[in-house]
């Protein structure tokens, strides 16, 4: 116990020292658990997808359709429950900057997502309303759409101003659903598609398909693509989850990058940590050679400065994890549609525990092995 | 004559009328100096003694320059330096005053030389200049084999010769040294003592020290000793 | 300045492992910092080392990239006649009517399915690239289901080797070179027979016109007719401004990201050097009131400790530039988000940037510094030698 005081109080010594030290350990540990919960974001659509959800596409790229009759051949597959076929419309709200993903989706679509909770009289109303559409919380909440709004967007893939009138808003049933979405009739796309550009009509860019039973997910992929094998538009199936990695993982390089920035900036505090705690049993040397000379152990001295650089990284850490909460969900405000899910992990808070810790003791090493083994004559000599 | 004669026949260059000093501390005045007055003659040596909390150093600080009285005047040849802001008595202690120090106060991190070169940065000499006449006063002080050293590699005694070449390389009016003895075994104690004694007597250098250490006294020509920031009797050791 | 330049390096190298440790984390700044405005001028050089200047590109109006756009037989026809258009040395107009699409291939090790921007190139389309050269192999033969490959896709990508044979649009394609695109966009591309691969994806219209002006300075001319002409759609762009609007994205993306971080980064160097100054003048009161009682100024100590913290400013941005330009050796590749295709480029160190990268690292040792310096600097005298 007395052992703790003494640490305690050597921390306050210096109190500017001990005070700047902290500071860049709450800076750091904060920048760390801010990248690292970016790249989770990245992957957080993977996340949200359902083991019983596969996606069909055209086997080519993203970028062929599928023809409007695939739906029943599919339906009829065995192990399959549901079929919605989806088109992405990709078009522009305002500005490019204003991303946020827009389907044209069949009637059966929502039932296969039942993740995405809806009122049941906002549903009717969008049923109703072929020009309607449904809308994400959190694509609401940054926007300002409320029921009743026209939404005017521009195409890009289906040129045009398209305009679509809010008949509902869903929430998503977990934290990590995305509710960034804007959802509107495919059947309103199609009929418009056959006046101006009649050869695009009648496609489909992906069909969601609900399987039974999880389960046989692998099995009935396979079944649905050998469905289509030899025709003009075969197909690929898979499941939801390997869909969505499938475009983070096109960007692995960046966010791998990023990774790795993250653990340079702890290197960058382990260097300044390093620094203080080596001035500090450095200018302290005379005193540990004193305590030495009056009987105490290395390993008494050596306790003093570890103790020393973990408590300043316990505090560190502390107030740096208390800070990521609020500044996170600051920042996943800000980047609005562009992270549908900005949460920071468990994960991320043990990482930065560990980091904090790993900071802790190896930045007391060097000077801690330095004050163990000082001559005591040497020690001494250095006092004035 | 006696040496308190010869003194008071030459013109003095320090006159100090009257000069208080008191610090602030938590509210309170801490009277340090209380009303005084002294006369110091060109080329006397003069030490200063007394008691520790006597106000000693800092009497010697306000003759310097390195801080300034609450009261009174303090002319030094001629310039009344209370009066002096801060810019001014920088320039003035490069040109006029020279310091020993109790623990040397040497750079580390320059060698012998050029740490006697460096009152000679703030004046318009070029480097060859300052080079020789550094040199030239390491040559004076016996360390003429010592100028690439590091004060580290030197001893106290040496250390503190050094800073002797430094105190005088300006040709100052005034030397001053605070303790210059107090770190020194007694043979390196000795061999500063002779030095100063050089100093003053060959050189004719105004020297004013600063000690509590009898035997440094016995080489002074005049000790003025102070008490609770009062000046009391004078004495003048034994003649050499 | 009166204090000598001796005394602060000799300091800064008596501390050397203060001082490497100081260093050091700045340099790790410095290295975020440079690495990123690198990986953004990269990305920049390849997109704009894509286009030349006297050539167009004609979309359909508001496509953003070439696969979202569609332009039929008749407009293309009509662009082809335009008299800004320049002339070959066949005798036949500059101007290559392409299909763009997307097909996936799996990547060389982790075998993921990427997005690989496929081109059909009319007769004129090599001609308007004179940046693409064949090193491998030879050119398609027109009219063949042959077809020749970037050469960051032969590298990265399996089954793209000459000899392979590639399977899309219901029909085997089959790779007969590799050309070099000089680190522009095409690199990451594979080219084909355009009425090929119009067929085999049985689409009847264009995705672009890419043509060549006659002189750069028509454009303004072709321009204006082209988009007032009541029976087009079109979007008609300077081919290098087509591509530098489809990195846009990324590009803000990365610099975003980049300063942010750069910033923060920053803040933890700069109080790295900060303890670092602050100790160094507590150790060194004695000679502060030393040097001021010698007749040195407050301003002269100022600027000492200031010199002392932008030095180490300074070796930290070296050995961070150092580093940095190190990266130039990588190339990265990653999803365009707005061309939705791979596009490999590479980290590129222009004198801009490191003169920029420098100035930081000396403004980190300025911040760090300037408070320890006025510390210093507004000492007393008589509490300094003290202290000693």
């Amino acid at each position: 116990m007395e052992t703790l005081k003494l640490i305690f109080r050597n921390t306050l010594r210096h109190k500017l020292r001990t005070g700047l030290t902290l500071l860049g350990l709450v800076v750091a540990i904060l920048s760390f658990g801010l990248l690292q919960t970016v790249v989770d974001a990245w992957y957080a659509g993977a996340e949200g997808a359902a083991p019983n959800r596969l996606i069909t596409r055209n086997a080519i790229s993203l970028v062929f359709p599928l023809p409007v009759h695939y739906r029943d051949k599919i339906r009829g597959v065995e192990g399959v429950k549901a079929v919605a076929g989806a088109n992405w419309f990709g078009g522009v709200y305002q500005d490019v900057k204003n991303f946020f993903p827009q389907f044209a989706v069949e009637p059966g679509y929502f039932a296969i997502y039942p993740e995405y909770r809806i009122k049941n009289d906002e549903l009717r109303a969008f049923e109703r309303d072929r020009k309607g559409a449904i809308v994400g919380r959190k694509l609401a909440e940054t926007y300002g759409f409320k029921i009743g709004d026209t939404v005017p967007i521009r195409g890009q893939i289906y040129p045009g101003n398209w305009e679509f009138t809010v008949q509902g808003i869903y929430d998503g049933a977990e934290a990590k659903t995305d509710t960034s979405q804007f959802f509107f009739h495919w059947d309103y796309l199609n009929e418009t598609l056959k006046k101006r550009f009649p050869t695009r009509a009648s496609q489909f860019g992906v069909f969601v398909v609900q399987v039974a039973n999880a389960d046989d997910a692998a099995a009935v992929s396979v079944a649905i693509d050998k469905q289509f094998r030899n025709s003009t538009a075969e197909t690929l199936t898979e499941t939801e989850k390997a869909f969505q990695i499938g475009f983070v993982k096109q960007t692995e390089a960046l966010l791998i990058a990023i990774r790795i920035v993250s653990y340079v900036v702890i290197v960058i505090i382990l260097a300044v940590m390093a620094n203080t705690m080596a001035m500090t049993a450095r200018e302290r040397m005379g005193e540990y050679a004193t305590l030495k000379a009056l009987g105490f152990g290395p390993g008494f001295v050596s306790t003093l400065i570890y103790g020393e650089s973990l408590a300043i990284a316990l505090g560190g850490t502390v107030l740096g994890i208390a800070l990521t909460f609020p500044i996170a969900d600051w920042f996943g405000r800000k980047m609005g549609t562009l992270f549908p899910v900005f949460e920071v992990g468990n994960g991320t808070v043990m990482l930065q525990a560990a980091c904090a810790l790993a900071v802790g003791v190896i930045a007391a090493m060097l000077p801690a092995r330095r004050a163990a083994t000082v001559r005591i004559v040497d020690g001494l000599r250095a006092i004035g | 004559m006696s040496a308190a004669v010869d003194a008071a026949a030459r013109a003095p260059v320090v006159e100090i009328r009257h000069v208080a000093k008191h610090y602030v501390r938590g509210g309170q005045i801490v009277p340090v100096l209380t009303d005084i007055s002294l006369d110091i003659a060109a080329g006397e040596f003069m030490a200063l003694m007394g008691p520790s909390g006597s106000g000693k150093s800092t009497l010697l600080n306000l003759i310097a320059g390195i801080d300034k009285p609450t009261a009174g005047s303090l002319r030094v040849d001629g310039v009344e330096i209370a009066a002096l802001d801060e810019g001014e008595l920088a320039d003035w202690r490069a040109r006029n005053i020279g310091f020993i120090f109790q623990f040397y106060n040497l750079m580390p991190v320059l060698t012998a030389l050029e740490n006697v070169e460096l009152p000679l940065l703030l004046t318009r000499l070029g480097a060859q200049d300052r080079r020789e006449r550094a040199e030239a006063a390491l040559a004076m002080v016996g360390l003429a084999d010592r100028v690439d050293h590091y004060p580290s590699e030197l001893s106290g005694g040496q250390q503190q010769r050094v800073a002797i070449a430094r105190a005088i390389i300006t040709d100052p009016t005034l030397v001053v040294a605070d303790e210059p003895t107090g770190d020194l075994d007694r043979k390196s104690a000795d061999d500063v003592l002779a030095l100063l004694d050089r100093l003053n007597g060959e050189l004719g250098k105004t020297i004013i020290m600063v000690t509590h250490d009898a035997n440094s006294a016995a080489r002074a020509r005049r000790v003025v000793n102070l008490e609770k920031g009062e000046l009391r009797a004078e004495t003048v050791p034994a003649a050499a | 300045m009166a204090i000598p330049l001796r005394y602060t390096i000799r300091n800064l190298w008596t501390r050397k492992l203060t001082t490497l440790l100081t260093a050091g984390g700045m340099a790790l700044v410095v290295f975020v910092f440079a690495a990123v405005q690198m990986l953004d001028a990269g990305l920049q050089a390849t997109l704009v080392s894509t286009g030349q200047d006297d050539n167009i590109v004609v979309t359909r109006r508001s496509a953003g990239t070439e696969v979202q756009s569609s332009v039929d037989r008749v407009q293309a026809a009509i662009i082809e006649s335009q008299p800004e258009i320049a002339i070959g040395a066949d005798g036949q107009r500059l101007v290559s009517k392409e299909t763009v699409v997307l097909i996936t291939l799996p990547k060389r090790g982790s075998g993921v399915a990427t997005n690989i921007m496929t081109r059909g190139i009319g007769p004129g389309g090599l001609t308007l690239r004179p940046q693409v050269k064949l090193v491998e192999g030879r050119m398609f033969k027109p009219g063949s289901a042959e077809i020749v490959v970037g050469r960051s896709v032969a590298e990265r990508f399996d089954g793209a080797a000459i000899g392979d044979a590639m399977r899309f649009g219901g029909r085997d394609w089959y790779v007969v070179g590799v050309f070099d695109a000089g680190g522009s966009g095409f690199d990451s591309e594979l080219w084909g027979d355009a009425e090929q691969l119009l067929q085999a994806f049985r689409r009847q219209n264009w995705s672009a016109v890419i043509a060549r002006l006659t002189d750069a300075g028509q454009f303004a001319a072709i321009k204006a007719r082209l988009e007032a002409d009541p029976r087009l759609t079109l979007d008609v762009k300077r081919e290098q401004q087509f591509y530098a609007e489809q990195s846009e994205q990324l590009s803000n993306f990365i610099t975003i990201l980049g300063l942010t971080l750069s910033v923060i980064f920053s803040i933890g160097a700069t109080i790295g050097a900060m303890i670092t100054m602050y100790a160094a003048v507590a150790n060194r009161t004695g000679e502060i009131g030393t040097l001021r009682a010698l007749g040195f100024r407050r301003s002269n100590v100022l600027l000492a400790f200031l010199f002392e913290a932008a030095l180490l400013g300074m070796v930290g941005g070296v050995v961070g530039l150092a580093l940095a330009a190190l990266m130039q050796f990588v190339e990265i590749s990653t999803l365009n988000w707005q061309s939705f295709s791979e596009l490999a480029f590479r980290f590129t160190l222009t004198p801009a940037i490191a003169a920029k990268t420098i100035v930081f690292a000396l403004l980190m040792g300025f911040a760090g510094g300037f408070l320890p310096a006025l510390r210093a600097a507004r000492l007393k005298i008589v509490d300094a030698l003290r202290a000693a």
